[in-house]
């Protein structure tokens, strides 16, 4: 008896799912012709959780800035953020989820390889794409992706000359992720530019995500080597592993990463000790002292009650680009989705937006920006400029 | 120098392969079911561990104590509710059961821990040795692994082999129907068996995560997988052969990862499985049963 009462109690609640959809659809199609519907899409949750919740914070904190200050020429924005669990099925999903809320346009994805299957729908649809934080190149392949941070190669082009510049290390090792293409993207550009740059590269250790927890010996290689200076361009998650292990094993190279160190400050109980002097090339410094990052950090902390990262400053200026592109479009939120992305990507290689994560940022039509990155490094667990 | 450095790094790891094996290894034996849900008992055992030493911050000991009294009954309770009512269903029906407790599981602690990955503090507070003017480092983690691991298995082969409770798995693992007719305690016999494979799983928890010190849901997923392919490796049944099992999985990876290459290290660990499995189809120290008549 139990289990009949169970069961249709169950349809019950299964045909009211229906409904309930069914209404929401009907009013997102009704309100996309007065506000501008921005969707996002990121890992709230899950292994890279520090990065989606960093975008979302920080393009909620522009979308009401803009908002309390009167909207773009007089219209409203509205913000609805999808988690993705940086899983390229589930953001995918997430993307058409946004669709059926009503987006017009998408901030993101924040992760490369969901980005780079979002971006095929982005692309099918015509629907305009800004991508925070995705770095892989394949992240902005079709003429309506554009994104705000770095390119992988132009990662680790900008990391090889850095260190060649600077002289940080006289023998190099390199440790990254063979099976993530963020990671083995910036790799294979830093070797070659190393080889130009004649950085003396010692050892080269790869994992995969099934290997993911055991670097002793590829750090011993490192250590073998005698490597002085350890290339990190991965992650955070494997990054504070790494750092634990060469610390178990008396290996104290200097540590430089790029922007996936970013977040392992913040990682629980994390020892920020062995972070200590680890360097990283990131376009974004909490500290700098120019009004525009104060006033950002200012609001981000009082809202938020954390410094923004690296990928919150992206978010945060992707919002602010988005903004710029429309004005100077003067796209209006009834138009089609496919109108308004030919707007904004035209607009988008006229506009000058000076942001937190870079001033006078410009855009080529293939999607990149032009900004200069800043060498960062971390002592007594902050981050300063170097 | 650098091999022997390379050796102990995989005879660690080997050692922790080697404990959670010797969970599979029971279970299979003697409930003749591939307990899949081990590995994440495992990481259970992790969270109970973070959650008692470091968040409440009491002592490591109440934080080990702790963990390993919850997943013991973390294991009967899996075994009570999931396992025993399937006790006479096909070995298909109990696999899936077994799947989808995992899955339960993780999920579940995604829903209480979150997706974010912790920080775990190890539990060695031994500070690691060097040899040969630092040419040779082993972490205080790798010899309380590798001691703990020889205790567990001596201790295991005794109480197997001269308690009666051991004796009672050993009826209970040849024919469940005459152990039951000559008066053994099936179902106790099994509950037993789970309760003793939980509690390895929790030690392995907290060596795990101390020698690699990160902790999330999908923490145990993949040990697990390599730790039935150690005890399959060593003849699954067998405790000795989870043993060596583990500890060879432990070396092949290591020593691929540091002469073949890294990339390779899981590709190369389940090629040499087959091998094995295709010269040996019962594993090592797998003994062929003959059917009587």
């Amino acid at each position: 008896m139990f289990k009949k009462i169970l069961s249709v109690l169950m349809v019950v609640a299964m045909v009211a799912c229906l409904f309930a959809a069914c209404g929401g659809n009907e009013d997102a199609g009704k309100s996309d012709a007065t506000t501008f519907q921005i969707g996002a899409i990121g890992p709230t949750t899950g292994d890279a959780a520090i990065y989606g919740q960093a975008v979302m914070n920080a393009a909620q904190l522009a979308v009401d800035e803009i908002n309390a200050a009167g909207g773009i020429n007089g219209v409203k924005l509205e913000f609805k953020a999808a988690d993705d669990e940086h899983n390229a099925e589930k953001s995918v999903n997430a993307y058409n989820d946004l669709k059926d809320w009503g987006m017009q346009i998408l901030l993101g994805t924040v992760t490369s390889t969901p980005c780079i299957a979002v971006v095929e729908e982005a692309y099918n649809d015509n629907m305009f794409m800004l991508t925070p934080s995705g770095s892989a190149v394949d992240c902005i392949r079709y003429d309506n992706a554009f994104r705000v941070c770095f390119s992988d190669p132009n990662q680790g082009i900008a990391s090889a000359d850095y260190i060649a510049s600077q002289k940080l290390g006289t023998k190099v090792a390199v440790i990254y992720n063979s099976s993530d293409p963020y990671s083995s993207g910036i790799y294979e550009k830093f070797m070659a530019e190393a080889a130009v740059k004649g950085l003396n590269v010692v050892a080269q250790g790869a994992f995969t995500a099934d290997t993911k927890t055991d670097f002793t010996v590829q750090l011993q290689q490192a250590k073998t080597a005698g490597a002085d200076l350890l290339f990190l361009p991965i992650y955070y998650q494997e990054a504070s592993l790494i750092l634990a292990q060469a610390d178990k094993m008396g290996y104290d190279p200097a540590v430089f990463g790029v922007d996936g160190m970013d977040g392992i400050l913040t990682l629980e109980n994390f020892d920020t000790k062995l972070a200590e002097d680890v360097m990283l090339l990131t376009p974004f410094a909490a500290d700098a002292q120019d009004k525009l990052t104060q006033d950002f950090v200012n609001s981000y902390k009082a809202k938020y009650n954390e410094v923004p990262n690296q990928f919150a400053a992206d978010a945060y200026d992707g919002i602010y680009i988005i903004k710029a592109a429309i004005e100077k479009s003067g796209a209006t939120p009834d138009m089609s989705t496919e109108e308004l992305c030919n707007a904004l990507k035209g607009a988008m290689t006229q506009i000058t937006v000076d942001g937190v994560t870079g001033l006078g940022m410009t855009w080529t039509a293939d999607g990149e920006p032009n900004k200069a990155p800043k060498g960062m490094k971390i002592q007594n667990g902050a981050y300063v400029a170097m | 120098m650098e091999f022997l450095q390379f050796f102990i790094s995989g005879l660690s790891l080997g050692s922790i392969y080697a404990i959670i094996a010797l969970g599979y290894t029971m279970v299979y034996g003697i409930a003749k079911m591939l307990n899949f849900a081990h590995g994440d008992v495992i990481m259970v055992g992790g969270y109970l561990l973070f959650t008692i030493s470091t968040t409440m911050g009491l002592p490591v000991w109440i934080g080990i104590t702790g963990a390993v009294v919850g997943c013991t009954a973390l294991g009967v309770v899996i075994e009570r509710f999931a396992y025993r009512p399937l006790r006479g269903a096909t070995s298909l029906a109990v696999l899936i059961t077994a799947i989808g407790v995992s899955y339960l599981l993780q999920n579940l602690a995604l829903l209480i821990f979150g997706a974010a990955p912790k920080s775990f503090t190890s539990i060695v507070t031994m500070p690691a040795m060097t040899f040969a003017n630092g040419a040779l480092t082993v972490t205080g983690e790798s010899i309380v692994t590798i001691a703990i691991c020889i205790v567990i298995m001596i201790v295991l082969t005794l109480f197997v082999n001269k308690t009666k409770p051991g004796r009672a798995m050993h009826a209970v693992s040849e024919d469940r129907g005459a152990a039951q007719l000559m008066g053994v305690n099936v179902n106790g016999t099994i509950a037993l068996t789970f309760a003793i494979g939980s509690a390895l799983a929790a030690i392995a928890g907290a060596l795990l995560c101390s020698a690699y010190p990160t902790l999330t849901p999908y923490t145990g997923a993949m040990p697990g997988i390599k730790t039935f392919v150690a005890a399959v490796f060593g003849g699954i049944g067998s405790i000795p052969g989870a043993m060596v099992g583990g500890l060879l999985l432990g070396l092949i990876e290591s020593l691929s990862k540091a002469y073949i290459s890294s990339e390779m290290a899981d590709a190369i660990v389940f090629l040499v499985l087959i091998v094995v499995l295709v010269v040996k189809p019962t594993g090592i120290f797998g003994k062929k049963i003959s059917e009587k008549v």
